[in-house]
């Protein structure tokens, strides 16, 4: 296991949901990754965001880690949840803030 | 053959389907990581096909990344997917 691979896997096992980005929370700097972001802030749950273009080889291995192949990339308690469209989708549909309920995370705005 | 021309055929012809629509959107990230002179680095695509029938929406991103993975190694840098079932 690569020195990324390791400190990818570490994020993505300790930390209940975990955004992969470009950018911080604070400042997105890509329009995907901020989409991704103003979902997390208005359901209100708890994440880390980890800014990909601190770190090349984090770039690069996030890729491969989920054989996924753009950023964002969000992740729920371990697993792979998906990027910005897929993101947008289940948040759309009520889906995300069930999924974040079902693993027991708050969220203050839950779906209607 | 220009990357757009390309996408629509591979997507066309991994999923059986004449229902595509490739939009070339480099144009809107001008500026931004990843984008270059001539364009061709930011596309959306929506496609309709039964292959995606009964699947979950990361399965069904993944067969559309995976068919056009030669078109990212070509430089595509950011793709917005809308895979659908017939129906959906």
């Amino acid at each position: 296991m690569s020195d990324a691979h390791a400190q990818i896997d570490n994020e993505v096992k300790s930390n209940d949901v975990v955004l992969f980005m470009k950018g911080t929370p604070q400042f997105p700097m890509c329009g995907f990754s901020g989409q991704v972001v103003q979902i997390l802030n208005y359901v209100g749950v708890p994440y880390k965001g980890v800014n990909v273009l601190d770190d090349e080889g984090i770039r690069n291995g996030i890729k491969e880690y989920s054989n996924w192949p753009t950023i964002p990339q969000l992740y729920v308690k371990g697993e792979f949840v998906g990027g910005c469209d897929i993101t947008r989708e289940m948040f759309q549909s009520g889906e995300l803030q069930q999924l974040l309920a079902e693993k027991g995370l708050p969220v203050t705005k839950p779906a209607a | 053959m220009a990357l757009r021309d390309w996408i629509d055929e591979a997507l066309r012809r991994e999923f059986s389907t004449e229902t595509v629509s490739v939009l070339d959107e480099s144009h809107l990230h001008a500026g931004h990581a990843g984008w270059r002179e001539g364009g061709e680095t930011h596309f959306r695509v929506d496609v309709v096909s039964p292959a995606f029938a009964g699947k979950s929406r990361v399965e069904r991103h993944r067969l559309v990344n995976q068919a056009l993975a030669p078109a990212f190694a070509r430089g595509l840098h950011a793709l917005a997917i809308k895979a659908r079932a017939p129906g959906e």
